[in-house]
């Protein structure tokens, strides 16, 4: 880089040095030896435990920190361990297995060309589903479209999820959104936008009229650290800190937003968690890669709402393992090791060996389930094929187009709707699609 | 209700209103009528707005109801599609249309979409209440026409009235309907409607047919138009402020004009349209706003695609200039007697 050189702007500058911009830049790009001995990794179980009806004030210490439960031993220890049993913990230790499991078959699918496009969560198991575990069966989730797992922590079928992702005919979804856009209302689930942190401030809205209502569910909103940027996240924080609403709001920041590391989000100024304190509430920032510590942090932070103790602001702290996207080739933007020397090791595993170490768990079983939940996952697939992939003719009826614009069909939308009833005769004569 | 049952309505007792008292008016009867409404905006509560349009309803029904919000239009909508998931039927007041913006991708994205991303499960019955339009001296940023950026949007409704009693029943309809419904105000009329002679006396509604609000609850149905006055010589098509300007110029011109009210853009009323294009043979479209892309555009299209064969001469537009609002040139931007007259005259010379 030229040093130095002043520009030439035509104007004096006198004795002034020429302002510079910063523009940030990852450590390692492909090919890198990665070293993350920058990183701050606390030992587990140091920090205190504050009421949950504190002032938001005593969380700010915990927000530049990290709430770790799982040591290097993989026992769990300290103030944050929610000591749960051991069925729940082989629950989550499934429920994130079966995620994994899911991914893996789905994202081979796109690859088959059974669907135009599919989004991992891979490494951030643990944040969807031992959040999930500790809300209320009932309380309204607005997730990203990485948060799959609380979606199968809620029981929600398997072969449902298949086929929105393939948006063949039973698609609940009417094949009108992209894969993984999920929407399932009974299981607390909103529907997923695409667009990104515009659930944040819908949350708040959402949480705001069940405490009008004096009900006593919560919302819980997810976004990524990247779209934390957005000017959603502000109206919402806002939002939430005005009317002290009922919502937990979650930051997952697995360091990449697509290409883009953490740094264009602000990471290298501050923490996520730490936006909390410019709000006035309450904070906490945690190991994502640790189930138990998730948990203990989101019950915390759930039971702090509905005890009318208003939001919490969570960062959880992780790596997306894979690329955004079955789009997405992150090799050509990020060094390979940097999931291979990620410090905080992969959630499943961690939880895995916790459970080991408590003789509640084995290598052997862990692989018979594994086993199982591959068979599971397979027997959905194969499930949802019998109602088609995309582009493979199983649609639904061409006239479920024009549906559901507004509540009724207006005159515009019947003549345009006959359009393309009129289209398909020419485009495609045998057509034998159920219904117009 | 509709107006085919609305036998009753004419016979209910009426008040002289002006259209800040009809719209208050049609607010108070609904949050009574529905506990799921509430009103969010910014200085809608205690104050009761710059417009006062929600004057007196926080002390009616409390604050949990009728709420002052941040300066965030992204988070007054944004956490009203959220409320409105929960299943509330919020009415947010946006201060200006001018002010929309912030808040436009939660509009267009969100609530405009959300009954068909999720295939009905979860909708956004919301009425987003917004004073729009110039003529009082407000400059660029508080006298702005948007209509067509929302007409625009596939799933949202625009409606706009032009009389205090319009008001009143477009409102309820809108509040009443399912799906989110874009309400902009013209408020140069909302205490009195205007000719377009800016140098004149402002007149009050008092003794307009229009301020002749029914007491109690009704609709006017989203999607009717109103004819204004029955003709033969030409069909003008308008809304809010221009319907009154338009009269004024007709009526002082001495033509035998049928004159539409649309009332709703969308969706539009395109029957009583059409009725009216073939019956008269000429057609003239009226807006405040700027011209290009402008609702105008759309109009001028489907009386050309379904009239041609009625048309006896060019359907003219007459509309804003195509530069920001200005202040002090105003009256020389606002499309009054003058750029109505000529449109007028070269249409009435066929």
């Amino acid at each position: 880089m030229a040093e130095k050189t002043a520009p030439d702007t035509g104007r004096a500058r006198g004795n002034l040095p020429p302002l510079e911009l910063y523009v940030p830049e990852p450590r390692y790009r492909p090919g890198d030896v990665v070293d993350y001995s920058h990183l701050p990794v606390p030992p587990a179980g140091q920090l205190g435990r504050p009421d949950e009806n504190c002032p938001a004030s005593e969380t700010w210490p915990m927000t530049t920190d990290m709430i770790r439960v799982l040591d290097e031993e993989a026992r769990a220890v300290g103030p944050w361990n929610p000591g749960l049993d051991a069925e729940t913990l082989r629950r989550m230790l499934r429920t994130m297995a079966l995620t994994r499991a899911f991914d893996d078959r789905m994202y081979r699918g796109q690859r088959q060309g059974k669907t135009s496009f599919y989004m991992k969560c891979t490494g951030e198991e643990a944040i969807s589903v031992a959040h999930a575990h500790a809300l209320a069966h009932d309380d309204m989730v607005f997730p990203t479209y990485r948060q799959q797992g609380i979606l199968i922590s809620r029981g929600y079928p398997l072969v449902e999820m298949v086929n929105q992702i393939y948006s063949n005919r039973a698609d609940k979804l009417k094949g009108r959104q992209l894969p993984v856009m999920y929407s399932a209302k009974d299981y607390g689930f909103f529907s997923i936008s695409g667009n990104l942190a515009t659930q944040y401030p819908q949350a708040v809205g959402w949480a705001m009229a069940s405490a009008i209502k004096g009900d006593t569910r919560i919302a819980t909103a997810f976004v990524g650290e990247g779209s934390s940027a957005e000017g959603d996240f502000h109206a919402a924080m806002t939002f939430a800190a005005v009317y002290n609403a009922p919502v937990v709001l979650n930051v997952v920041n697995n360091q990449w937003a697509i290409s883009s590391f953490s740094g264009f989000a602000g990471a290298e100024r501050t923490t996520f968690a730490a936006r909390a304190a410019g709000y006035g509430i309450a904070g906490l920032r945690v190991d994502g890669n640790d189930a138990l510590a998730v948990y203990a942090a989101s019950r915390w932070a759930a039971d702090r709402a509905r005890a009318n103790q208003g939001p919490t602001l969570i960062e959880h702290f992780t790596y997306r393992a894979e690329g955004h996207s079955t789009s997405d080739d992150p090799s050509a933007y990020r060094s390979a090791q940097e999931r291979e020397e990620w410090p905080l090791g992969d959630p499943i595993m961690r939880l895995k060996k916790h459970l080991i170490a408590l003789g509640e768990w084995s290598e052997a079983q862990q692989e018979a389930m594994d086993r199982e939940l591959v068979e599971q996952v397979k027997v959905a697939t194969k499930e949802a094929e019998k109602n088609g992939v995309l582009g493979h003719g199983l649609h639904h009826p061409f006239h479920t187009m024009f549906e559901d614009v507004f509540e009724e069909l207006p005159w515009h939308l019947e003549e345009q709707a006959a359009q393309a009833i009129r289209e398909r005769e020419i485009k495609w004569p045998e057509w034998k699609g159920e219904g117009a | 209700m509709t107006e085919e049952n609305a036998l009753s309505l004419h016979d209910a007792p009426t008040r002289s209103m002006n259209m800040i008292e009809a719209i208050n008016d049609a607010l108070d009867i609904m949050m009574a009528r529905d506990p799921d409404i509430v009103i969010l905006g910014e200085d809608v509560g205690y104050f009761g707005g710059v417009f006062r349009a929600t004057a007196g309803l926080q002390k009616k029904y409390g604050r949990n109801r009728v709420f002052d919000s941040p300066i965030n239009e992204c988070g007054i909508v944004g956490a009203a599609v959220g409320m409105a998931a929960y299943g509330l039927r919020p009415v947010p007041e946006i201060q200006f249309a001018d002010y929309i913006y912030p808040g436009l991708d939660q509009l267009v994205s969100e609530a405009a979409r959300m009954r068909y991303r999720s295939a009905g499960e979860f909708t956004s019955p919301i009425t987003i209440r917004s004073p729009f339009g110039g003529g009082i001296f407000g400059g660029q940023t508080h006298s702005q026409s948007p209509e067509a950026m929302f007409t625009h949007v596939a799933g949202l409704k625009t409606v706009i009235p032009a009389t205090p009693h319009d008001a009143k029943g477009l409102l309820i309809a809108a509040i009443e309907d399912n799906d989110p419904v874009i309400f902009f105000e013209p408020k140069r009329i909302y205490n009195g409607p205007f000719d377009g002679y800016y140098d004149k006396p402002s007149r009050t509604w008092k003794g307009h047919p229009g301020s002749l609000v029914p007491e109690g609850y009704y609709k006017i149905p989203l999607g009717k138009a109103r004819i204004v006055r029955e003709g033969a010589a030409l069909t003008v098509l308008s809304y809010g402020t221009m319907v009154h300007v338009a009269e004024a110029v007709l009526a002082e011109k001495g033509i035998d004009a049928e004159i539409i009210d649309l009332r709703t853009l969308v969706p539009l009323d395109m029957a009583t349209v059409e009725k009216s294009v073939e019956k008269t043979g000429k057609c003239l479209v009226i807006h405040e706003a700027t011209r290009t892309s402008g609702f105008g555009a759309e109009l001028v299209t489907l009386v050309q695609e379904r009239c041609f064969y009625h048309l006896e001469a060019p359907v003219e537009r007459v509309t804003g200039f195509d530069t920001p609002y200005p202040h002090s040139l105003e009256w020389a931007y606002f499309p009054g007697p003058v750029r109505i007259g000529e449109a007028v005259d070269r249409l009435m010379k066929e």
